[in-house]
């Protein structure tokens, strides 16, 4: 036996049923060492990750540590065992405190009573041996993504992970964020934590790990360091073929403007602005972008044209009508079709198959119903036509939408509303937490669809994808439109502007 | 929705569907066996005895002469007893299925009942169809808008239907009681009697089975209610939008569902099944409304239970309020042969027996757990993060 690891997976094998998650994976671990764990979404990634916490027990294989055996049967084996995974879906509860949190559990105690002074010495201690900032005495549902995903890092560290699995950390973050995760990360591996960090994201393992691990259908297809790795190289392996990086994309003179907002704003209930004087145009036959980073009023401004929410001031016109106090009944039928940013809560009914998810809208129009009757015969038949049309892989008109994957799950959503033939199309984050693959497919639609003359308003976190997608650019920042760019604008221009508002754009 | 198309995930939810209900069921009368063979009786003869009294070994055709009488007289009692309750849980299932909790059908029975009363107490003259019908109309109505008003307030004010449909049950209660005690407004002609006057007979339902208590037509009508509650759910708009709202309200109404009008809808319409269920009871075999009544109905709150057990879809409501009358009527003191088991004892053994089939019921999350952590059987399900991720 060579020497041995750290942390040690041999021949891990699981299957679910007929499908194999999992065929004979190795996996090694050193102390202190980052390894990214690079996969397109169902490539078993997530799987291999639940077998070592616990989560799942593997057919075949075995865990070692420091070349003994592990038996983890449960999380509970695998927190004693010095492994900590931090989900991408956060399981803290919003209404306790920070230090509550992270204790919950193994909490100091005095009698049968908490002891919060000893949980915050002990959250302040920790979250200053590992340089992790957190407001101990904040409640979790008062603080932002980044800071919630710090704690759910210093609930495992208080549990004596020694090991840390982050599942896809950035899906959730901005690009700032991202970066102060990644610092957090090399700091961690200095005190001698080891890290494995799950993605599908190439540039994020080649900013911060120092070894990749490649998962293709389930089986390993390589384990290279990071250093000197190229993302073209790191695609290839992942989806086995070379990826189209840049969306092929012919100039086009846009038509008239389709939708127009004027001085727009939006209040909520304490009377705060959280979009403040928002105007702008979408033309026919042109894709807007709305570049920014989270949280500067992208998603008020969709809901507001969306008409999810109500308008304070200002005025909302499609093709010239008014619709600022249309309701969104009205606007789908004027021909606003929107592609929400929370697929799984807005997008779709997971719970209806995917016959009743694409005719959600038009359900009550014929020829999908005629005098109040569904007529499922047609929704079944203009289902399957549509499903094989927008390529979703996965079922059929009768598969609930739940038991798709992600990917799939959006194309049915763009698949609904680019069949109702809108004049205007919102898209808000289309690809979040997409593989190569489907971002590829739903970039290729976007482009289509503006080329039939619809007006396409962009909105993403991701600099590139709307730097590839994009005729013109706009810049959100506390709730203005801040810049305007073409599509060949630098990043750093861009970020510039993203990040200092007004001031930025004009350096 | 009928096609040549059926995948597997489907089937098995569906296949799924009936087999919890049905072990639950099981489950819950092995127990009760326990219990019985604990009591010192012999728990085989104890379910024969309460299976005859349900009179459901009329269907034998062994089953003859005197005995064969008392049959059908049973099988009648138990039907009559099932007509309400297939309605009342009807109420249940349809908010239910629009992700509301409708405690409220015993209040919507009372007022459905009530309105049947105060018209069938009137008209004297009318034909019978259409003394029925109107009643019937009324009773709706007066049940939708009893329903309808916690959907309103859901809608508009946020108000929790949980809680105001319970306070409409109260409401219910004493004004009807007050309608119906001494001096009340309906108080019939017996003036020291709290308790309203028979609706007229032109008001009363046909009988179609028997002499004394005898089966009304009044199951037909919940029968053709419960054709309407499944065709309203899964095929028509209307349906639809309810239980897209019920599923997730957030994208119906990103779709363009109006949410608040769903609810209300979806209120408004349980609410008029359960009034059915009053004006059904009222002029099949009641005929009036006596104070102490009000104390002691509970067709609502069963009706909670048999949509529960039924999943809230027509077919398994019509079977679960049959096996909850049988429960009712096979243990009543005067079907069931004291020699045989106690009926006092037999009336708990029946509760008994309900509330564990609930229980079983609503412990399905728990025991499909156990399965799957133990056996290593994953249903065709794929949501939870701890599951494969689907292959693309």
């Amino acid at each position: 036996m060579s020497a041995d690891h750290f942390l040690e997976l041999r021949g891990i094998t699981k299957r679910y049923g007929e499908v194999l998650a999992n065929r004979d994976v190795d996996l090694t671990l050193e102390r202190g060492e980052v390894l990214g764990l690079l996969g397109e979404n169902g490539a078993g990634k997530s799987t291999l990750m639940n077998v070592l916490y616990g989560l799942a027990q593997p057919d075949e294989g075995e865990i070692l540590r420091e070349g003994r055996t592990l038996r983890i049967r449960s999380p509970r084996d695998a927190i004693a065992t010095g492994i900590g995974m931090v989900h991408q879906h956060f399981m803290l509860i919003p209404v306790m405190t920070v230090a509550e949190n992270i204790v919950l559990g193994e909490e100091p105690r005095s009698g049968p009573m908490l002891d919060r002074d000893e949980a915050m010495r002990r959250v302040e201690d920790l979250s200053q041996r590992f340089g992790l900032a957190v407001r101990p005495d904040a409640r979790v549902e008062d603080i932002g993504v980044a800071q919630q995903q710090r704690v759910e890092i210093l609930k495992a560290l208080y549990r004596g992970a020694q090991v840390l699995i982050l599942d896809e950390p950035t899906a959730v973050l901005t690009p700032q964020e991202a970066q102060d995760l990644f610092r957090t990360i090399r700091s961690l591996t200095e005190s001698g934590t080891s890290v494995i960090f799950i993605t599908h994201k190439l540039n994020e393992v080649l900013d911060v790990a120092d070894r990749v691990e490649v998962l293709r259908r389930g089986e390993v297809v390589s384990s290279l360091p990071a250093k000197g790795a190229t993302p073209q190289e790191l695609s290839r392996l992942m989806v086995g073929r070379d990826v189209l990086l840049e969306v092929e994309k012919q100039p086009r003179s846009p038509g008239e403007a389709v939708l127009r907002l004027e001085d727009v704003s939006v209040t909520d209930e304490r009377g705060v602005d959280l979009l403040s004087d928002a105007s702008l145009e979408v033309r026919a036959g042109e894709i807007v972008g709305i570049a920014g980073v989270d949280g500067n009023g992208q998603s008020e401004l969709v809901e507001a044209i969306a008409g999810l929410r109500r308008v304070t001031a200002g005025r909302i016109t499609l093709d010239g009508r008014d619709i600022t106090r249309a309701s969104i009944r009205r606007r789908i039928e004027l021909g606003i079709g929107h592609i929400p940013e929370d697929r799984q809560h807005r997008g779709l009914v997971l719970d209806f198959t995917l016959a009743e998810n694409i005719v959600l809208h038009d359900h009550a129009e014929a020829p999908a119903s005629r005098f109040g009757w569904m007529r499922w015969r047609w929704i079944m038949n203009h289902a399957a036509k549509l499903l094989t049309e927008f390529d979703v892989r996965g079922g059929g008109p009768r598969t609930r939408a739940a038991d798709l994957s992600g990917g799939n799950q959006q194309k049915v959503v763009v698949a609904r509303e680019v069949s109702g033939d809108p004049r205007m199309l919102i898209a808000a984050q289309p690809t979040r937490g997409l593989d190569v693959g489907a971002i590829e497919y739903v970039h290729r639609r976007l482009v289509e669809e503006r080329d039939r003359g619809r007006a396409i308003l962009l909105v993403s976190f991701e600099l590139e994808e709307i730097r590839a997608l994009a005729d013109r650019i706009l810049v959100m920042f506390e709730g203005r439109i801040v810049a305007e760019f073409g599509p060949d604008a630098t990043n750093e221009r861009l970020g510039l502007a993203m990040t200092l508002g007004e001031a930025g754009a004009a350096a | 929705m009928s096609g040549a198309t059926v995948d597997p995930g489907r089937f098995g939810r569906r296949a799924r569907g009936v087999a919890v209900p049905l072990a639950a069921t099981a489950l819950a009368f092995l127990v009760g066996g326990l219990v019985v063979a604990a009591t010192g009786h012999n728990p085989l003869s104890a379910y024969k005895a309460i299976f005859d009294g349900t009179g459901l070994n009329w269907l034998f055709p062994w089953v003859q002469g005197s005995e064969r009488l008392a049959a059908a007289r049973d099988l009648q009692q138990t039907l009559i007893v099932m007509t309400p309750l297939m309605l009342t849980a009807m109420a249940v299932g349809f908010a239910f299925r629009a992700g509301m909790f409708n405690i409220g059908g015993q209040g919507q029975y009372w007022v459905g009942l009530t309105a049947a009363l105060v018209v069938g107490t009137h008209f004297e003259s009318m034909p019978t169809w259409l003394h029925v019908t109107l009643a019937m109309v009324a009773s709706v109505a007066a049940g939708s808008v009893w329903g309808g008003i916690a959907g309103v307030l859901k809608a508009t004010r946020g108000a929790h239907e949980v809680i105001t449909t319970i306070m409409l049950n109260w409401i219910a209660i004493y004004l009807v009681k007050w309608l119906v005690e001494l001096k009340g407004p309906l108080q019939g002609s017996e003036p020291s009697i709290p308790r309203s006057d028979d609706v007229f007979d032109s008001a009363k339902l046909p009988t179609i089975w028997g002499t004394l208590q005898a089966l009304h037509a009044g199951i037909f009508i919940a029968l053709a209610a419960l054709v309407v509650y499944h065709l309203l759910l899964n095929r028509t708009t209307l349906g639809f939008e309810v239980r897209a709202v019920g599923f997730n309200p957030e994208a119906s109404r990103t779709a363009g569902i109006s949410v608040s009008r769903n609810y209300i809808l979806a209120l408004a319409i349980s609410g008029a099944f359960a009034g059915l269920a009053g004006s059904i009871d009222l002029l099949g075999w009641k005929y009036h409304v006596a104070s102490s009544d009000l104390d002691v109905g509970t067709l609502g709150f069963i009706g909670i239970a048999v949509a529960l057990l039924g999943r809230n879809t027509a077919v398994g409501i019509l079977f679960a309020s049959l096996l909850f009358a049988c429960l009712q009527t096979g243990t009543a003191a005067r079907n069931l042969d004291p020699a045989v088991f106690p009926p006092e004892l037999a009336n708990n053994l029946a509760t008994m027996i309900q509330a564990l089939i609930i229980l079983f019921v609503g412990a399905e999350v728990l025991i499909l757990y156990a399965a799957r952590s133990g056996r290593r059987i994953l249903p065709g399900r794929r949501r939870e993060a701890a599951e494969p991720e689907a292959p693309a």
